[in-house]
C-alpha cells in the first residue's frame, strides 16, 4: 500500500502547489485591478485610518484630525463649522466619502501626494506613522465671516475674490451645514445626519456658489453683452441705442418689458451707458439680436462659460445655450431663457473687468505644507484668458460705476470709493420670486475685490426683491469689509 | 555477512518542546500584536488566553512523553501554530466587530473549544493505546457514520444555519455532526478496506486498458456516492459531500492501489455535481459566481450573488505581498471573515507571504500524516493515517481554492483556523489519532519479540522466521523493517 500512499503523497503536494499558485495569482497578478475596483470599500477605509492633516484659514484650523481610541484612530472635526463647510467639505469614515476640499486636496492632506515622497519613504524606514501635510487656504476670515452674517438666513451664496490674482477671499453658500456629525466614527450617527441633511428642503448640501443649480444671471448677464458691443468696435457707451417701452419679438408672441412696464427714457433711444444703468430690457434684447447669438456665446466663452473649471473644487460649467432663433437671442442677452451661471461665473465677468480685461485663474489653495510645516507648494497668480481688450474694460468699468452712481446700484455705495457694479433680478420660473444678483468690484481704479452675490427666490423680500434692493447691501458689506482690512 | 547494531531510535521528544516553543512564540507574538494595533495596549485576555494555550500545548507534550513517546515531533508544533493564529485572528476581528457593535467574543469561545479539543485529544492519546483497537468497530463505525450524517435531517433535531442544514441543536448548543462523521467514517473505511482489498482489487474485465472492477464490487462505491448525493441535495452542503466522497475514494486506491477507482469516482462525482447544478438552483449559482465573481450581475445577484467571493478577494488583494499587518487591514469587511473567509483574513493582514507559511504548515501536517502511513505496519493503520491525512489536506484544499476561486466555494471550515467548536474538537482528535498512528510507526521494532522479524533484503531465503505464513497482512509488515 506505501506505493499509492507515495502517489497520495504527490497529489496533496500538487493541491498545495496549486492553492499556493492561485494565491499569488490573487494577491499579487490581480491585486492591483482588485483595489482598484469601485466595490472595494477598503481603499477609502485605509484613508481614515491616517494622521490627517489641517485644513489652515489665516493660521487657524477650520478642518482638523485628533487621535482617538477607536478602530480609525483619528476623528476628523471642524472648527470652522458650517460657515467653511461649502469650502472644506466634510471627510466621513462611516459613510465612505469625502467632498469639498477634504476630496480635492486628498493626496496632500493624507500624506500620499508625489510632494510627500521623502517623507514617505523617511517614514518607512523610521517606521513612523504616515502624517499628512496641511493645506493653507486664501479665504479671508474677516470677509468670508462679513459674507455670511450678510446672507443670514436667505438662501444664497457669495463668492469674492481677488481680481489681480484670481484668489477667492470669501466662498459662502447658504443655508450650510455642520460637517461634525457627519464624520461621526459611528455609522447609524453619520447616517443619520446625512439622511436629515438630504430630506431638509432647503438643500443644505448643495453648494449653491460654484456646483449643483445654476441660476439664470438676469440682467448682470448685459455685462457680457455690453462688453460684445464694445469689443465688435461699432458701439461705444455714448452711442445711441434703441429704449422702447416694449418690443415685440419676431416670430415670438412674447413682448420684452422694462421693469414696471414704462419706457427707460423720455425718448425711444438713449445712450448705452445709460441704458445699462438703468438695466433696460429692450435696448439689450434688441443689441442682442443685432449682434447674434454666436458673438454674444463667443463673448459669454471668453468669460468662462462652458469651460471646466477646478479651484480645485470641481466648477459646475456655466452654460450658454445653442441653436437659438432670434427670439431666444434676445431672452438670453437680457439672462434669461436658457442661459445659467454660478455666483463665481458671475463673479469672474466682474474680476475680467476690474483686471483691464485679463481673467485670472480663480484658486482657494495658497500654500501646501508637509509634516514638518516645510512648503512643498504655493500657488503661482496663473492667467486664465483674456476677456476683453483694455479699452472695453476701462469703458465698462466706467459704466459699472455710472450704475452704482446714478442708477439701479445704489444701494452699493461706498463713501470715498468707486464701486463698479451690475444688478441682476432674474425670473425663476413661474409662481417663484425671482433671482437677486449683483456683482461688483471696487475700487474702480485699482481694484482689491471682485464679489457675485446671489440670492435665491428673493429671500426675505420675495416678490418684492430686486438686485438692486436684496442683493447690493449684501455685496456692499462684503466689499466694506475688503476694504476696511 | 550481516553485522547487526543496535542503535538507539531518536524519539524526537526534545525536537518536539522546542519546536512547540516556537510555535507557542508564533500564536502568542501574533496575539500580541493584535492587541498593539488595535488598542495600543497587550490584550486585556493576553494572560488566560495565551497561558491556557501554553498550557495546553505543553500539557499535551507530557502526555506524549508519557503515552506515545515516538510520536512524530513536528504534528504537535505545526497544530499548536496554526491555532494560535487562528485564536489571534479571531480575536482580531473580535475587536473589529466590537468596535463596530457587532456581536464579538467569538475568542473566548474559541480557547474554550480549543481547551476542549486538546483535551479530547489528550483522552483519546491516553484511553487507546493501540489504534488497531479501532478496528473491531467497523461496522459500529459505519452505522454512526451514516447517523451522523443524516442526523441534521430528523425534523426537530436539526437546524438551518445560513442555508444549509447541517447542524443539530441541542439546547443551546449546536454541532455539526458531519464534522465528527470524518473520523467515524475513516475509520469504517480503514476496516473494510482492509478486509475487502483482494476483492476490490482482483482483476475483472479491462475496457480500453482500464481494469474495471467487477459489478457486485461496485456496491460499496455506490453507496457512498449516493450518501454524498443525499448529503448535497437535503442538507445542501456542497462541501461536506466532496469531502466524504473524496475521502472514500482516496482511501479506496490507497488499499487497491487501481486507478480505475479513481476514475471512476471522478465521472461518477463529476456527474452527480453536474447534475445538482442543473437541477438545484443554489448549487447553479456557485458555479456562477465561482465563474464570474465579478460581473456586477453576480455580484448584486441575491440570493446567490458572489458579494462574498468578492470582497474576499479584494482583502486577499490589499494586503498583497507583505499583508497590512495584524491588525491594521479591514478582514471585517467580508462576511463571515472569522470562520469560512478566515484565510481571507489572513491573507489581508499577513499577506501572500504569510498566506504561503501558513499552508506550508498545513502541507508539512498533510505530509507528516502520510509518512505515519508508510511507516505504520499494519494495513489499517495506513489506510486511517493516509485517510485522516488526506482529509485535511483536501479540506484546505476546498476551503483556500474556494476562497481564491480555484474551484466553487463550498461552506467548509479551515481546520484550526476557523471559528467553530465542532470542527475544532475533531481536528484536534484527528491529530491525536495521527500521533498515536505515528508512534507506531516510528517506535522501533523489538529485536527479541513475538512479532516476526523479515529477513534484511538479500540476507537469505525470504522465509519467516518462525516459520509460519503470516494470517493477514494488516499484523505483519508490509515493507522491511530496515535495522541499522
Amino acid at each position: 500500500m506505501n506505493t499509492p500512499i507515495r502517489r497520495l503523497t504527490t497529489v496533496v503536494a500538487l493541491m498545495f502547489v496549486a492553492l499556493m499558485v492561485m494565491a499569488t495569482s490573487v494577491q499579487f497578478v490581480q491585486a492591483p485591478a482588485l483595489n482598484a475596483d469601485g466595490r472595494n470599500v477598503r481603499t477609502v477605509y485605509r484613508e481614515f485610518g491616517r494622521d490627517r492633516g489641517p485644513i489652515v484659514v489665516a493660521g487657524d484650523a477650520v478642518a482638523v484630525s485628533t487621535p482617538v481610541d477607536d478602530v480609525y484612530g483619528y476623528q476628523r472635526s471642524y472648527p470652522g463649522g458650517a460657515l467653511y463647510a461649502p469650502v472644506t467639505g466634510y471627510f466621513s469614515a462611516a459613510l465612505s466619502s469625502m467632498t469639498g476640499m477634504e476630496a480635492a486636496a486628498n493626496p496632500v492632506l493624507n500624506g500620499t501626494s508625489d510632494s510627500l515622497l521623502v517623507q514617505r519613504i523617511q517614514d518607512l524606514i523610521t517606521g513612523a506613522q504616515p502624517q499628512g501635510g496641511s493645506v493653507e487656504l486664501t479665504i479671508d476670515p474677516v470677509v468670508q465671516q462679513a459674507a455670511w452674517d450678510a446672507l443670514g438666513d436667505q438662501r444664497g451664496a457669495v463668492v469674492a475674490l481677488d481680481p489681480q490674482t484670481g484668489a477667492i477671499l470669501a466662498l459662502v453658500s447658504t443655508p450650510s451645514y455642520d460637517p461634525d456629525p457627519l464624520a461621526a466614527h459611528s455609522s447609524a450617527e453619520a447616517q443619520a445626519a446625512y439622511d436629515a441633511l438630504l430630506a431638509d428642503p432647503a438643500d443644505p448640501l448643495t453648494n449653491r456658489a460654484i456646483g449643483g443649480d445654476l441660476y439664470p444671471p438676469g440682467s448682470s448677464f448685459k455685462l457680457v453683452v455690453a462688453a460684445a458691443l464694445l469689443e465688435s468696435g461699432d458701439y461705444g457707451p455714448d452711442s445711441e441705442v434703441p429704449a422702447p417701452a416694449e418690443l415685440q419679438l419676431p416670430q415670438s408672441t412674447q413682448v420684452v418689458r422694462n421693469p414696471g412696464g414704462i419706457s427707460c427714457t423720455a425718448n425711444d433711444t438713449a445712450p448705452l451707458i445709460y441704458t445699462l444703468q438703468e438695466s433696460c430690457n429692450t435696448t439689450f434684447a434688441a443689441l442682442g439680436m443685432e449682434l447674434g447669438q454666436d458673438a454674444l456665446r463667443e463673448q459669454a466663452e471668453a468669460f468662462g462659460f462652458g469651460a471646466p473649471l477646478e479651484i480645485p473644487l470641481r466648477v459646475t460649467p456655466s452654460v450658454y445655450p445653442t441653436d437659438l432663433d432670434e427670439a431666444q437671442t434676445a431672452m438670453t442677452a437680457i439672462g434669461q431663457y436658457d442661459v445659467r451661471a454660478t455666483p463665481l461665473q458671475m463673479a469672474m465677468v466682474s474680476a475680467a473687468i476690474a483686471n483691464d480685461g485679463v481673467q485670472m485663474r480663480p484658486y482657494l489653495v495658497a500654500t501646501e505644507r508637509g509634516p514638518d510645516l516645510e512648503v512643498l507648494r504655493t500657488t503661482e497668480p496663473d492667467e486664465l484668458r483674456r476677456s476683453v481688450s483694455t479699452e472695453t474694460a476701462e469703458e465698462l468699468t466706467a459704466m459699472m460705476v455710472n450704475v452704482v452712481e446714478q442708477g439701479t446700484g445704489s444701494a452699493a455705495q461706498i463713501p470715498g470709493v468707486d464701486v463698479a457694479a451690475k444688478t441682476g433680478s432674474a425670473q425663476a420660473g413661474e409662481g417663484r420670486s425671482p433671482h437677486a444678483w449683483f456683482t461688483a468690484f471696487a475700487p474702480a481704479e485699482d481694484p482689491e475685490v471682485a464679489i457675485a452675490v446671489l440670492v435665491e427666490y428673493g429671500g426675505n423680500e420675495g416678490d418684492l426683491a430686486s438686485g438692486g434692493t436684496t442683493a447690493a447691501p449684501i455685496a456692499r458689506q462684503v466689499l466694506e469689509a475688503v476694504l476696511d482690512r | 555477512m550481516v553485522t547487526i547494531t543496535e542503535q538507539r531510535a531518536r524519539s524526537g521528544r526534545g525536537v518536539e518542546l522546542v519546536l512547540l516553543l516556537l510555535a507557542l512564540a508564533v500564536g502568542l507574538y501574533a496575539y500580541a500584536q493584535v492587541g498593539l494595533a488595535t488598542t495600543g495596549a497587550l490584550p486585556v485576555g493576553m494572560a488566560v488566553h495565551g497561558g491556557s494555550l501554553a498550557v495546553l500545548a505543553l500539557g499535551t507534550h507530557v502526555v506524549l512523553r508519557w503515552r506515545a513517546s515516538y510520536a512524530d515531533p513536528v504534528i504537535l508544533p505545526v497544530v499548536v501554530a496554526l491555532n494560535g493564529i487562528g485564536l489571534a485572528m479571531i480575536y482580531r476581528l473580535d475587536q473589529a466587530y466590537e468596535a463596530a457593535d457587532r456581536t464579538a467574543g467569538f475568542a473566548d469561545r474559541q480557547v474554550l473549544w480549543t481547551a476542549i479539543g486538546v483535551l479530547a485529544a489528550v483522552g483519546v492519546l491516553i484511553a487507546l493505546r493501540d489504534h488497531r483497537t479501532l478496528r473491531r468497530y467497523t461496522y459500529t463505525a459505519m452505522v454512526a457514520g451514516l447517523v451522523l450524517l443524516l442526523l441534521p435531517l430528523l425534523p426537530g433535531l436539526g437546524k438551518t444555519i445560513n442555508g444549509a442544514r447541517i447542524w443539530i441543536g441541542i439546547g443551546p448548543l449546536s454541532f455539526q455532526p458531519a464534522e465528527l462523521a470524518k473520523i467515524v467514517l475513516a475509520v469504517f473505511f480503514a476496516g473494510y478496506l482492509v478486509t475487502q482489498r483482494d476483492n476490490l482489487a482482483l482483476a475483472g474485465p479491462k475496457v480500453l486498458g482500464l481494469q474495471l472492477p467487477r459489478l457486485r464490487h461496485l456496491g460499496p462505491i455506490l453507496l457512498a456516492w449516493g450518501v454524498a448525493l443525499v448529503v448535497l441535495v437535503f442538507q445542501r452542503d456542497l462541501g461536506a459531500a466532496l469531502l466524504f466522497f473524496a475521502l472514500f475514494v482516496a482511501m479506496l486506491y490507497v488499499a487497491t492501489e487501481r486507478l480505475s477507482w479513481v476514475i471512476i469516482g471522478l465521472l461518477l462525482f463529476g456527474g452527480g455535481a453536474a447534475l445538482a447544478a442543473t437541477a438545484f438552483p443554489h448549487v447553479g449559482a456557485r458555479f456562477d459566481v465561482w465563474l464570474d465573481a465579478l460581473s456586477p450581475e453576480i455580484y448584486n445577484r441575491q440570493p446567490g450573488g458572489s458579494y462574498q467571493v468578492v470582497q474576499g478577494l479584494f482583502g486577499l488583494a490589499s494586503g498583497g505581498l507583505m499583508g497590512t499587518g495584524w491588525g491594521e487591514g479591514r478582514p471585517d469587511v467580508v462576511p463571515f471573515a472569522n470562520s469560512d473567509f478566515i484565510i481571507a483574513s489572513l491573507g489581508e493582514e499577513l499577506g501572500l507571504t504569510g498566506l504561503i507559511a501558513i499552508l506550508v504548515c498545513y502541507l508539512l501536517l498533510a505530509e507528516r500524516g502520510l509518512r505515519a502511513a508508510i511507516g505504520v505496519r499494519d494495513g489499517f493503520g495506513k489506510l486511517l493515517a493516509s485517510g485522516l491525512a488526506f482529509v485535511v489536506a483536501f479540506q484546505c484544499f476546498v476551503v483556500v481554492g474556494g476562497v481564491t476561486r480555484l474551484i466553487p466555494l463550498t461552506g467548509l471550515t479551515m481546520p484550526f483556523l476557523a471559528q467553530g467548536g465542532s470542527s475544532l474538537l475533531v481536528n484536534w482528535m484527528i491529530v491525536a489519532l495521527l500521533l498515536r498512528v505515528s508512534d507506531s510507526a516510528r517506535r522501533p521494532a523489538p529485536l527479541t519479540g513475538d512479532l516476526p522479524i523479515a529477513p534484511i533484503a538479500g540476507g537469505g531465503p525470504s522465509v519467516p522466521v518462525d516459520g509460519g505464513m503470516p494470517e493477514a497482512d494488516d499484523s505483519s509488515p508490509t515493507e522491511v523493517v530496515r535495522l541499522r
